[in-house]
C-alpha cells in the first residue's frame, strides 16, 4: 500500500542521516510553505545544533543559554542527568528561545525528520507566537535578552568574586524563593528597556557619587523632627502600597540592603518577569507550534518533498507527542497543553471552514468565516491561556476530550461531579478549565500592605486566601525566613479570607542573619 | 534568512561551575551518603564514583504555594466515561489519580535526591582533610618521567611551536630599521606613473618616478617581507617529574577465631587505606598476606572470602612480608604502607619473635604500620588505648614497641561505623603534623 498522493518533486531528503545541505534544503522548504502559503510572521533564526550534554546544560539553566550561577541549577543538572542516564526521560527535542534572533537548539542526535519537525515546530511556530503573542510584546525585550542575561552573568560573577560567594548566594536564594511574586501583573509607566539595564546601572552609580554631599548630613533638620507619619493611608501611599511584586518593592525599599544586592534583585526579577507571559500562555504557545509543525510537515508530504518513511515517524512523533491519558490512566499527569492546544488549533480552523450548526450558535463571528488561518492568527495575538480557553474551547472539544468538572469540597466526604459533557455543562466546564490556567486563581495573591516604619519597621503581608486553601506552611515559613533576612526586621504574614476578611493564620518569622551587612 | 551554527564543538561543562556550587551547597549530606556509599563496595571498585542519594535538607528551594490538602477546588480532568451531573466521588489516595493539578511541585514528594557523582568528585569527598604522614621521607622512582613546560623563546624549532606574534614584531622593527618600501609606497608611485603615462605630459616626472620605483623594488627584493633571524619559537623545556610509587601490606589473620563482621571490619580498613594510597602515589600495588599458623600470600577473593583453619602465629605473618619485600619491593625504591588486622590473638611462644621482628625489621622499612585490632560487634571496647584488663596479647606486645619514634599506629574496632573516625584519627592532618614533629626530633 503506498500512501504517496502526489509525487511530483522529488523528495528532499532520504533516510535519517542529515547533514547540513538537507537541513538547508529542508529549512527552505518550510520558509516557503510557513511563510508564503501561512502567512507567519518571524524572528530571524538561528538554529545551532548541539549535543546531548549541551541539552542537559541548557535544561538546567532554565533554557537559557547563558545564566549567571547558582547551586540550583546544578541541582536540577544533576537530576536530570541522572534520570537521562538511566532512560527513565527522554529530552526535549528542542529548545527555543524567545530573541532576537530566534535560537532553537536541535539535538545531533536526532534523525533528519526529527530535524525537519524541530524546525517547523520550534524556528515557525514558536518562533511566530513570541513575535506575535501581546503578552511577549508587552513584558519581553527579545532584541536585548541575551545582552541583558550576560550582562546579568558578569555582574553576579563580579559579586562572587567582591563579597564572596556565600554572601551571594544568600541573597540569590532568598530571590530565588520569592521569584514568583517578583512580576509585575500589569504594565506599569515604566518600559522595560533591557539593552540599557548594564548602562543605567551605571549611571544611577555615577550620580550617586555626583550628587553626594557630606554637607547635607550637616544640615539641622526641621524642629520637632520629622513629620510623625501616623496616618496609615498616607505611609501607605508614600511607599506605594499595597504592593504585589515583593521582589520589587524589596529592591526599592528594604532599609538595608546594599546596592550590589539591590541590584542581585533586579536580575531575579527581571528574569522572572521575562518568563512571565510562558507560563500564561503554555496551551496557546505549544497548540501554536504543533499545529505549525502538524500543517507544514502534511503539506510537504502530499507534495512529496518528504518520503512516505518520513512522514509516518513525524505522524509517531506527533502523535505521542500530543496524547492525552484519560484520568484514570496511570499515564495521566493533569492536561496534556500540547494535546490540548493542537486540538484547539484544528478546532478553530474547523469552525471557520465547515462549521456545524451548534458552532454557529456558540462562535457566531468565528464560524465559517473561511479564512481558518487567519482566524488562527488572530487567537495567537490577542490572547493569553485562560482568555484563549474561554473564548474559543468548543463544546465538541468538550465531548472529545469528555472533560468534565468535579469539585473538591474539604467540609464533606466525597467530591462532587459538577458539570459533565452535556448541553448544562459545556459553559460551566469551560469556566472552571479557564480559571485552571489562570495564574491569579493558581497563585497565592500575596501582597506587602504595611510597614511600622516609625515603630519596629516590621513588615506586614497579607495572603488574600481563596476556597480556604492556605499556604503550604513549612514551604511558607522558609519563604518568609528569606523575605525576612531581606528585609532585616521581623516579617508578619497573615492569611485572610477574601471574600469575608476573616484572619486564618499568621505566621511571624524574625531575619536569621541580616544580608545587607551595615545599615546605609 | 536563517544561521545555522554548529555548537557541538563548544567547550563542555558549562554547568560545572553551577555543579561544583551545589556539591558546595549540599556537602554535609553528600559526604554523609558518599561514606555510607563505601561501605558497600569491593576493595578496588571504590573509587569509581556512582550515584549517591541524600536527603533533600539545605538543598530545598521553597516558594508561596498553597497547600495541598483542604479548602474548596475546582478541577477540571479528561476522559468522563461514567459520570453524570451531581454524582458524588470518593477521593483518590493521596498522591495519586485523577485529582491534584497542582499538588506536587517541589515541596511534596520530594523525600530524597538521588544524582551521580564522578569519580573524583567522590574521592575528594571520601578523603577530605586527610594526610600521609611522613610522605617526604621516602625515595622517588628510578625512572622518572618528564613533562615539558614553556620556557622562553628561542630560534630553532619545529614548525609547530613557531611563535607568529614574536616573529611578526621582530620582522616589523626589521623593516622599518631597514626602511624597507611598505606596499602603500608601490602602490601610490604606480598609480602616479600610470597617470603619467595615460596623460603623457610630464616626461621629466615620468622617468624619475619609473626610476624611483626601480629603486623601490630592488629595495623590496633586497630585504625580505620575513628573514630567518626573525623567527622565533616557543621553547619547551623538560622538567623531570618524579613519580613515586607505594607498596601496600594488607595483613589479616584469618585463623577461626575471626568471624566475618572481623574480616569485614579489616576488609573496609583496607579499602580505605588503599583509596587514600591511590590518591597520593601515581602507583600503588597491593599485596594481600594472611595467616594462621602459617602465612601466606594469596589474592584478594581468597584472602578475603576463604576460611582456614589453624592457629594463629604472628611472626609468620611478618616473616612472609619480609620475603616479598626483598623480592620485589626493594626499600629504597618504595614506600611501603602495612595494615594488619588481627582479634589480638597470638600463641604466647610467639610474642617475643613477633616484637622483635616488628621493632627491628618491618617498622624501619615501613612508611607507617597501622595495627587494627577488630573485635565482636556489640561487645564494648574502649577505643582507644586503655582498654585495661581487656588487653589482648597482641596488643600488650605492641603497645611496648610502639614510641614517639616509631611509624606503629593501634586502634581498636568493635563496630563498621567506627572504621571512619578511626582511619580519620589515623591520617588526619594534625596527626600527620604530629608525625612529622616526631620524626624531627627523632
Amino acid at each position: 500500500m503506498t500512501l504517496m498522493l502526489t509525487s511530483d518533486s522529488a523528495p528532499l531528503y532520504t533516510g535519517a542521516d542529515w547533514d547540513y545541505d538537507k537541513v538547508r534544503r529542508t529549512y527552505d522548504a518550510i520558509e516557503r510553505i510557513a511563510v508564503g502559503e501561512m502567512g507567519l510572521d518571524i524572528y530571524t533564526n538561528q538554529i545551532e545544533v548541539i549535543t546531548s550534554e549541551q541539552m542537559l546544560d541548557a535544561y538546567s539553566s532554565i533554557g537559557m543559554p547563558l545564566l549567571y550561577k547558582h547551586w540550583s541549577f546544578g541541582k536540577h543538572f544533576a537530576r536530570d542527568e541522572g534520570l537521562y542516564r538511566k532512560g527513565l526521560r527522554g529530552l526535549a527535542y528542542e529548545i527555543v528561545i524567545n530573541s532576537n534572533p530566534c535560537i532553537s537548539y536541535i539535538m545531533e542526535e536526532n534523525t533528519m525528520t526529527m530535524q525537519a519537525l524541530v524546525i517547523a515546530h520550534a524556528a515557525f511556530g514558536h518562533n511566530h507566537f513570541f513575535k506575535n503573542n501581546y503578552l511577549f510584546k508587552q513584558w519581553t525585550d527579545a532584541d536585548g535578552i541575551l545582552d541583558y542575561l550576560s550582562f546579568a552573568k558578569e555582574y553576579v560573577a563580579k559579586c562572587e568574586e567582591r563579597y564572596g560567594f556565600t554572601l551571594v548566594e544568600r541573597v540569590l536564594d532568598a530571590a530565588h524563593a520569592l521569584m514568583n511574586h517578583g512580576v509585575h501583573r500589569y504594565p506599569r509607566r515604566r518600559s522595560l528597556d533591557l539593552r540599557l539595564e548594564a548602562k543605567r546601572e551605571l549611571e544611577r552609580q555615577e550620580h550617586a557619587e555626583r550628587t553626594f554631599n557630606d554637607l547635607w548630613r550637616t544640615v539641622p533638620s526641621k524642629t520637632g523632627g520629622p513629620h510623625p507619619l501616623s496616618d496609615r493611608d498616607r505611609r501607605r501611599a508614600l511607599l506605594e502600597l499595597p504592593e504585589e511584586n515583593l521582589l520589587y518593592f524589596l529592591e526599592k525599599k528594604a532599609p538595608r540592603l546594599q546596592g550590589w544586592q539591590r541590584e542581585l534583585l533586579r536580575v531575579v526579577r527581571h528574569v522572572a518577569q521575562y518568563f512571565y507571559p510562558q507560563r500564561q500562555t503554555k496551551v496557546m504557545n505549544e497548540g501554536c507550534a504543533s499545529y505549525c509543525h502538524y500543517r507544514i510537515l502534511h503539506t510537504l508530504h502530499e507534495r512529496g518533498l518528504i518520503t512516505d518513511g518520513a512522514w509516518l515517524e513525524a505522524l509517531h512523533s506527533h502523535t505521542s507527542v500530543v496524547f492525552q491519558p484519560d484520568f484514570d490512566d496511570p499515564r495521566y499527569g493533569g492536561l496534556n497543553p500540547y494535546a490540548l492546544g493542537f486540538a484547539m488549533m484544528q478546532d478553530i480552523e474547523r469552525i471557520a471552514t465547515t462549521p456545524t450548526d451548534e458552532d454557529r450558535a456558540w462562535f457566531p463571528d468565528l464560524a465559517g468565516r473561511g479564512d481558518g488561518m487567519a482566524a488562527l492568527k488572530e487567537a495567537w495575538a490577542n490572547y493569553r491561556d485562560e482568555s484563549f480557553l474561554l473564548q474559543y474551547l468548543s463544546p465538541a472539544l468538550i465531548r472529545k476530550f469528555r472533560l468534565f468538572h468535579v469539585r473538591d469540597d474539604a467540609r464533606e466526604p466525597e467530591m462532587r461531579v459538577q458539570a459533565i459533557h452535556d448541553e448544562r455543562g459545556y459553559r460551566e466546564v469551560r469556566q472552571a478549565l479557564a480559571r485552571q490556567y489562570d495564574i491569579a486563581w493558581n497563585e497565592a495573591d500575596i501582597q506587602i500592605v504595611d510597614v511600622d516604619l516609625t515603630g519596629d519597621r516590621r513588615l506586614l503581608l497579607e495572603h488574600r486566601v481563596m476556597n480556604q486553601v492556605v499556604l503550604e506552611e513549612e514551604e511558607a515559613r522558609a519563604v518568609l525566613q528569606h523575605l525576612a533576612d531581606l528585609w532585616g526586621y521581623e516579617v508578619v504574614l497573615e492569611e485572610v479570607e477574601a471574600a469575608s476578611g476573616a484572619r486564618l493564620k499568621k505566621h511571624t518569622v524574625g531575619p536569621r542573619t541580616v544580608l545587607g551587612g551595615r545599615s546605609e | 534568512m536563517f544561521t545555522i551554527i554548529d555548537r557541538r564543538l563548544n567547550p563542555k561543562g558549562k554547568s560545572l561551575a553551577n555543579r561544583q556550587r551545589f556539591l558546595r551547597r549540599a556537602k554535609e549530606q553528600v559526604m554523609r551518603a558518599v561514606r555510607d556509599a563505601s561501605g558497600r563496595r569491593k576493595l578496588k571498585d571504590i573509587d569509581v564514583g556512582g550515584d549517591i542519594v541524600i536527603s533533600p535538607d539545605g538543598i530545598r528551594e521553597p516558594t508561596f504555594h498553597r497547600s495541598a490538602s483542604g479548602g474548596l477546588r475546582d478541577i477540571v480532568v479528561p476522559g468522563n466515561k461514567e459520570f453524570m451531573t451531581g454524582d458524588r466521588i470518593g477521593r483518590p489516595p493521596r498522591g495519586g489519580g485523577g485529582g491534584g493539578n497542582e499538588g506536587s511541585e517541589d515541596g511534596g514528594g520530594e523525600d530524597e535526591f538521588r544524582f551521580a557523582l564522578t569519580r573524583e568528585e567522590f574521592i575528594d569527598l571520601f578523603l577530605e582533610d586527610l594526610e600521609l604522614p611522613d610522605l617526604a621521607k621516602r625515595k622517588l622512582k628510578v625512572t622518572e618521567s618528564v613533562s615539558f613546560q614553556r620556557a622562553g623563546y628561542s630560534v630553532s624549532g619545529s614548525p609547530t611551536n613557531l611563535n607568529l606574534v614574536r616573529t611578526m614584531r621582530n620582522s616589523l622593527a626589521r623593516r622599518i630599521a631597514l626602511n624597507r618600501p611598505t606596499g602603500d609606497e608601490v602602490k601610490a608611485l604606480r598609480e602616479e606613473i600610470d597617470r603619467l603615462e595615460r596623460d603623457n605630459s610630464d616626461a621629466e616626472r615620468l622617468r624619475a618616478a619609473r626610476a624611483e620605483l626601480e629603486v623601490l623594488l630592488r629595495r623590496t627584493q633586497r630585504i625580505p617581507y620575513i628573514d630567518p633571524v626573525d623567527v622565533r619559537y616557543n621553547r619547551f623545556q623538560a622538567v623531570p617529574k618524579p613519580s613515586a610509587q607505594a607498596v601496600m601490606f594488607c595483613l589479616m589473620d584469618v585463623s577461626g577465631s575471626m568471624t566475618e563482621h572481623m574480616k569485614d571490619l579489616a576488609k573496609r580498613f583496607y579499602m580505605l587505606l588503599y583509596l587514600f594510597l591511590t590518591r597520593r602515589y601515581k602507583h600503588v600495588d597491593v599485596v594481600f598476606i594472611r595467616h594462621t599458623h602459617r602465612a601466606q600470600e594469596v589474592d584478594e577473593e581468597t584472602f578475603f572470602y576463604s576460611a582456614e583453619t589453624g592457629g594463629t602465629v604472628v611472626s609468620t605473618a611478618l616473616e612472609e612480608m619480609q620475603r616479598v619485600v626483598m623480592e620485589r619491593y626493594p626499600v629504597e625504591e618504595w614506600n611501603i604502607y602495612a595494615a594488619q588486622a588481627s582479634d589480638g590473638d597470638n600463641a604466647l611462644s610467639d610474642n617475643a619473635k613477633t616484637s622483635a621482628l616488628l621493632s627491628q625489621v618491618i617498622l624501619p622499612m615501613c612508611q607507617y604500620y597501622a595495627y587494627i585490632e577488630v573485635g565482636q560487634d556489640g561487645v564494648p571496647s574502649g577505643i582507644g588505648y586503655g582498654g585495661g584488663s581487656r588487653e589482648t596479647d597482641l596488643w600488650r606486645t605492641y603497645k611496648t614497641i610502639q614510641g614517639p619514634s616509631q611509624p606503629l599506629a593501634m586502634k581498636r574496632v568493635t563496630h563498621r561505623r567506627d572504621i571512619y573516625p578511626v582511619f580519620r584519627e589515623l591520617f588526619s592532618r594534625e596527626a600527620a603534623q604530629d608525625a612529622m614533629a616526631e620524626g624531627v626530633d627523632a
